[in-house]
């Protein structure tokens, strides 16, 4: 297995072959890599600076003489400590509403809709009924997309209007859901960017109007440095439970997957991996661990 | 940050300046060192002298090559491919992009190539609508190669100025999609010899993968200029200095909304005074 980050781990910690704890001289080479690491995973910097800090009480004076191979040993304390900052396994979804409500939100283009159509089609092979709720009524031919979503998944989808405002939209779901059978509403919004205070308004004004049960906030896996200020933005301006990290069928590493859960707390709970329905599983801590260190 | 000073605390401020805004690793360690070194040997030694060298150096990486966007010199339609992994901005940019030149008086055919996301077609059915282009599209799922074809036909046929494709948003490692976008431009090549462009558009908020997105599709379709869209949110789309550095992709748009008028050249000065608000 190709392992950049072992393999510079390797040349910090030669001199440490057979000699017992680590020094600190040898720590603070060994963080350096790491630091890197983290940073060309798109790790935010001061996430990256939080968790070299643990590091670095947790490798001082840290056994590793007898150790085989020094560099795995490190590796292995550091992707626990990136496990444990991811959070345990995967949080599942808490629908005690009736109907229960799915709230999504996030950044344009992150997969929101798409996100909206996978988990339907989810919660369907689990026994729910579904219902997509259009209130997207700003991108071209949003509603549209979630209308094929909701045929291509076999769901209903309550779409009563194409322009306007949305909060009406949101709030006859409800009813509209009870009428027609349906135990479950997913409600897509518009894309919108965390600066922008009006539609953020917007979206703070939806999740009142229908009291989600859950409202996840979806992130593009790709997403750089920024990705700390949009989800604390979205956290204070509209409020979430969970985190969809979409697009993790491609190389990036990854590494807002830390920078969100570090600054809210809140747990990711599905990870998207292709454009198809059926492209959408939990969330694995450890595998992200691995990804975001490059192995 | 050098208000105390050219001290090493200020270098390692410098540094996380330009990390926080996505300039990538290798580059900003690589531009540090180059700064330190040129600050010593041109005895710069204050604060404002030291930001001013770090200026013309980010504006060099950037280059000063031409970033207009060609056009036929020949009978037949410009032809411009754009591209780009899913959800960057590529239908909205295209909306845009024709709405400044129909505004020009140039008439615009745009091609939907894009026959796999859900109302992909039906969303630039809408552009086409608001910025008076015509569309030529299929049906969902047809060949995204053929429908390239049809939209160049259908240029030519009724003398448009210019043919815009829109192709489905595809992530760089997946070898199908990338070869099924290079037949779209084998097939548009065909027909109309080499296109004026192929641009890739680069979403401002992306971190280092956008590197491999620039180079994969680089290699694949060739691109000859980026859009950079979404510079309207607080990222400050530093991975562009980056791609150009590395590959010598010139930026060329850049995208600072959702309406019509949201678009606009690449300001390479501009740009970098953005990277550094906060200096
Ligand atoms: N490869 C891949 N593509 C995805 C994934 N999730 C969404 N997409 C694609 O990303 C693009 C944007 O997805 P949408 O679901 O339209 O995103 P959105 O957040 O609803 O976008 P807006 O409504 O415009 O804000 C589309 O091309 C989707 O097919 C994923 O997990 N992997
Ligand atoms: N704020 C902002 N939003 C933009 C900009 N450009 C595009 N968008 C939004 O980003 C989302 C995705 O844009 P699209 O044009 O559909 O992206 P795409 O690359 O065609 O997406 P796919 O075809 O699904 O791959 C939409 O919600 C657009 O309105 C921009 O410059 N700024
Ligand atoms: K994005
Ligand atoms: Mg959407
Ligand atoms: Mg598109």
């Amino acid at each position: 297995m190709f392992d950049a980050l072992s393999s510079k781990l390797e040349i910090a910690l030669d001199r440490v072959r057979g000699r017992g704890r680590l020094d600190a001289a040898t720590v603070d080479a060994t963080l350096k890599e790491i630091r890197l690491a983290l940073l060309e995973a798109d790790v935010n910097f001061k996430v990256v600076k939080g968790i070299v800090e643990r590091l670095r009480e947790r490798l001082v004076g840290e056994e590793v003489a007898k150790a085989l191979n020094p560099a795995q040993q490190v590796v292995k304390a550091v992707s626990q400590e990136l496990e444990r900052a991811l959070g345990g396994e995967s949080a599942g979804l808490a629908l005690t509403g009736k109907p229960a409500v799915i709230m999504l939100a996030g950044l344009q283009g992150s997969g929101k809709t798409t996100a909206a159509g996978k988990l339907a089609k989810l919660l369907k092979s689990k026994g729910r009924h579904p219902m997509l709720v259009a209130c997207d009524l700003q991108r071209p031919a949003a509603v549209q997309q979630l209308k094929v979503n909701a045929e291509r998944v076999g769901v209903h989808v309550y779409a009563p209007v194409t322009a306007g405002d949305p909060v009406p939209v949101a709030r006859e779901s409800i009813a509209k859901a009870r009428e027609s059978g349906c135990d479950v509403v997913i409600v897509d919004t518009a894309g919108r960017l965390h600066v922008d205070e009006e539609l953020m308004g917007q979206a703070a004004a939806i999740r009142e109007a229908v009291q989600p049960d859950e409202t996840l906030f979806v992130i593009d896996a790709m997403i750089g440095q920024e990705a700390v200020n949009v989800a604390r933005a979205f956290l204070d301006g509209v409020g979430f439970d969970g985190v969809i990290l979409s697009k993790l069928d491609g190389d990036a590493r990854g590494g807002a997957a830390l920078s969100v859960r570090e600054v809210t707390g809140k747990p990711i709970k599905f990870a998207s991996i292709g454009e198809k329905m059926e492209d959408f599983e939990a969330f694995h801590p450890d595998r992200m661990a691995s990804r975001i260190l490059g192995m | 940050l050098f208000g105390r000073g050219i001290t090493d605390e200020a270098w390692d401020g410098l540094e996380e300046a330009l990390i926080s805004a996505d300039v990538g690793v290798t580059a900003t360690l690589e531009i540090v060192e180059d700064l330190k070194r040129r600050s010593r040997e041109e005895g710069v030694v204050t604060a404002e002298g030291v930001v001013a060298l770090l200026k013309q150096e980010l504006r060099d990486a950037l280059g000063s090559t031409d970033r207009s966007l060609g056009r036929a010199d020949d009978e037949g339609p410009t032809v411009w491919l754009v591209t780009g992994v899913n959800g960057t901005g590529k239908t909205t940019t295209i909306g845009k992009l024709a709405a400044v030149e129909q505004r020009e008086q140039r008439q615009v055919v745009l091609a939907a190539a894009d026959t796999f996301r859900a109302a992909a077609a039906e969303q630039l059915g809408i552009w086409a609508e608001r910025t008076g282009a015509a569309l030529v599209r299929k049906d969902e799922g047809a060949d995204p190669a053929s429908v390239a074809f049809e939209g160049y036909a259908a240029a030519n046929e009724r003398e448009a100025d210019l043919l815009i494709v829109d192709t489905a948003g595809r992530l760089h490692n997946k070898r199908e999609l990338m070869d099924e976008l290079g037949k779209v431009k084998r097939v548009l090549e065909k027909q109309a010899g080499p296109l004026e462009e192929t641009l890739l558009v680069l979403d401002a908020t992306t971190g280092q993968n956008g590197i491999s997105q620039a180079r994969a599709f680089l290699e694949a379709v060739e691109v000859t200029g980026i859009a950079l869209t979404k510079l309207d949110g607080s990222s400050k789309g530093g991975i562009v200095v980056a791609v150009q550095r590395e590959l010598g992709l010139p930026v060329k748009l850049v995208g600072l909304g959702e309406e019509i008028d949201d678009l606009a050249p690449f300001d390479p000065d501009l740009f970098v005074d953005g990277l550094f608000e906060q200096l």
